[in-house]
């Protein structure tokens, strides 16, 4: 999925603290590997106080602007739900949602407390699926950009996310209903 | 090297070090911080300065004595730093030396929206303007060598989204040779006394004048796009943008926007139907261009305030006035996180109804509720002198409840001389000045400054600041320590205290950052691990 210039847009949005920034190093990093031109954008800064924070992740044959122009994200990746609001319109309008609902099963049983922490990751898995890029970059980008400690149980939880559409057969992201004037 | 995906503000660091800068210095300042620790990351010598005129200064000194150097700083910190900005450009440099600003339009994490352009042309400083990463490297390089082969510090003009955004960097493979420094004595080029400024002012319009005519500068000219029933031209981010929005059309990049390439803007307008100047910001290209009767059209004031986008630049250039998309729900504002110590403290001043002049940092957030406990915030450092100023005007009764709140970094930054002012004109009630102590430089993202005793690379200094003893020295007489939160009692009665006194009281509340003693910690094991 991409615009009439071969260029893909994601927007990930989320809660400062929850790794949004590291997430999106981590998807720039990987179409950096598999040879796109890529810009990434996000503000830094008042945000790291717990407030909202989104990236702009743009790739393709040649990239210009590292902003996504307005409503034209072809997937936009939230990952505390207060955020869709703020963040809906900068969804294509068959652009695809991706919130933590699309991977339930992680995060139940003794498993959720840690799974929260890695729900950036998580949540590339899910995209992962949609995007031309091979596994093997997305492992790369995942080693170069968290310590080492913490890749393992990262790999993991991108591995299991990037599963679900395959293990269920359906779209793994959803598409709420714009709301009607 | 193979090629990196790189912020601009990584981009600039690793080409200081290909460009041999010998010292890099600055104050942390969204979205500017990340340049220096980057540069010491990647083997470059790096330090914090205590403000930007002083980080300026150092570099000044470093280029006198014919090193390269880069300082660093926010847009706001160049109005601290232009007192020797524009005497640098009288006095120019043995070697090359790069201000490296960025601007904040939109005021992401900022007081206000300036414009950076504007401090070239009147300084007289000539200012490059990357739009993207590799731009970022490629000018960071080029300003350098401008800057010694014109010997005049030359600004390198950032704005947040070329800082803070990521893009391919293809860098050099070998660093560049500079000569070892030395010190040349030019007494009338470097003393500013009025008989010897006279010549140092034509001599910088010469200079400027040289630089414009150069091969140099027409080399950072840009020009691309075969429709030229649309021109456009445009500065830094806003050039990507524009050539998003407009993919055929015929575009101009200036890259160096001081001096500006005038007559190359001339003769691109008169080669397309309609020519636009999109630029972020205020309309510098747009009257530079009319001033010199250049045919250009320029962009509804609207769109003066915050940051440019495709779809605001398709916006100019189709004439479109409709009202611009809105979020359906405002984003969550950032707020004192749940473990900060300053909580505790605009607690008790909103509990006192102080009237609070307030500073810049993390505890600004004390303007949020449920503390709305803050009253004035201007500029760094203002907080003493407002809350003199209102001590001063207020009768007694009022003025009693002002008390100025500033955090160590911005104490250190330019609170020492209101310190010194508070000690000097003491008001009739007296006065109380919280210095907010954390440890750190925290809003930016937990640096170090002279009062944490380390230095930029997080390890050990030589001294560490003393700023109870600063206080005694200054003629202070009531000085307080106290843990805002382990000693909350102690802490507000000392407040309550102060206000009713009549004196001139200075209350250092100490409470480490959560988040820096954190890190520190995490530092500090790396270190043992390694040794």
């Amino acid at each position: 999925m991409s615009d009439g210039h071969g260029v893909t847009n994601i927007v990930i949005a989320g809660l400062g603290g929850q790794g949004i920034v590291t997430g999106s190093d981590i998807l720039a990093q990987a179409a950096f590997l598999a040879g796109y031109d890529v810009k990434k954008s996000e503000i830094h800064g008042m945000s790291q106080r717990g407030g909202s924070v989104s990236s702009d992740i743009r790739f393709g044959p040649r990239v210009h602007s590292p902003m996504v122009p307005h409503a034209q994200a072809d997937f936009l990746i939230i990952s505390e739900s207060s955020q869709v609001l703020p963040n809906r319109h900068r969804l294509a309008p068959r652009g695809r949602l991706i919130t933590p609902d699309a991977v339930p099963q992680l995060f139940q049983g003794d498993a959720s407390q840690h799974a929260a922490r890695m729900i950036n990751v998580a949540l590339l898995g899910v995209l992962s699926a949609h995007l031309d890029i091979s596994e093997t970059h997305w492992m790369d980008a995942i080693r170069g950009q968290l310590p080492e400690k913490l890749q393992a149980m990262n790999l993991h939880a991108f591995r299991q996310a990037r599963g679900i559409e395959a293990l269920f057969g359906t779209l793994t992201g959803e598409v709420r209903p714009r709301p009607t004037a | 090297m193979p090629d990196q995906l790189l912020t601009g503000n990584e981009a600039v660091a690793q080409a200081a070090l290909d460009g041999a800068v010998s010292l890099g210095t600055g104050y942390p300042g969204t979205p500017s911080t990340e340049i220096l620790e980057r540069f010491d990351t990647l083997g470059g010598r790096a330090q914090w300065a205590p403000n930007e005129k002083v980080a300026l200064e150092v570099g000044l000194g470093v280029a006198y004595g014919t090193a390269r150097a880069l300082v660093t700083m926010k847009h706001v910190g160049l109005n601290v730093a232009a007192d020797a900005l524009f005497s640098a450009t009288y006095t120019g440099v043995a070697e090359g030396l790069v201000i490296v600003v960025a601007d904040d339009p939109g005021m992401h994490s900022s007081q206000n929206e300036q414009d950076t352009r504007r401090y070239a042309e009147a300084s007289g400083a000539p200012m490059l303007e990357p739009g993207d990463s590799q731009e970022a490297y490629d000018y960071t390089i080029k300003a350098l060598e401008l800057s010694a082969r014109f010997q005049l510090p030359v600004i390198l003009r950032m704005t947040t989204r070329v800082c803070h955004s990521k893009g391919r960097v293809r860098s050099r493979s070998e660093r560049a040779q500079v000569p070892a420094p030395r010190y040349e004595r030019d007494i009338p080029g470097r003393v500013m006394i009025p008989g010897y400024a006279r010549p140092a002012h034509v001599r910088l319009r010469e200079r400027l004048a040289n630089l414009a005519r150069s091969e140099a500068a027409a080399e950072l000219i840009t020009e691309e796009g075969q429709d030229t029933s649309l021109g456009i031209i445009a500065d830094g981010v806003a050039a990507a943008h524009a050539r998003e929005a407009a993919p055929g059309a015929r575009l101009l990049k200036p890259g160096l926007t001081h001096p500006l390439p005038i007559e190359a803007m001339r003769a691109f307008a008169a080669k397309v139907e309609r020519c636009v100047v999109i630029e972020e910001g205020d309309p510098y290209l747009y009257t530079a261009a009319r001033a010199a009767d250049i045919p250009v059209e320029g962009k509804p004031e609207r769109f003066r305030f915050g940051e440019l986008n495709a779809e605001r630049v398709q916006r100019i250039l189709s004439g479109d006035e409709s009202p611009e998309p809105e979020p359906e729900a405002p984003g969550k504002p950032p707020r004192l996180c749940a473990d900060c110590g300053h909580r505790q403290v605009f607690q008790t001043l909103a509990r006192h109804d102080c009237i609070v002049a307030g500073d810049i940092g993390c505890y600004t957030l004390g303007v949020m509720p449920p503390f709305e406990a803050m009253d004035t915030c201007v500029c760094m450092g203002a907080s003493v002198g407002v809350g003199l100023g209102l001590r001063h005007a207020l009768p007694a009764d009022q003025a009693r409840r002002v008390v100025s709140v500033i955090g160590d970094s911005t104490f250190v930054h330019t609170g020492l001389p209101g310190l010194a002012e508070m000690a000097y004109n003491p008001p009739s009630t007296g006065h109380v000045l919280l210095i907010l102590d954390n440890d750190t430089t925290a809003m930016t993202g937990l640096q170090e400054h002279p009062g944490t005793g380390r230095q930029l690379s997080h390890h050990p200094a030589t001294s560490k600041l003393n700023y109870e003893a600063v206080a005694l020295a200054m003629g202070i007489t009531r000085v307080h320590t106290v843990d805002p939160v382990e000693a909350q009692e102690e802490f507000e009665q000392l407040l309550t205290d102060a206000m009713a006194a009549d004196e001139l009281t200075l209350i250092v509340a100490r409470r480490p950052c959560p988040l820096a003693s954190r890190r520190l910690a995490a530092f500090q094991a790396e270190q043992e691990s390694c040794s």
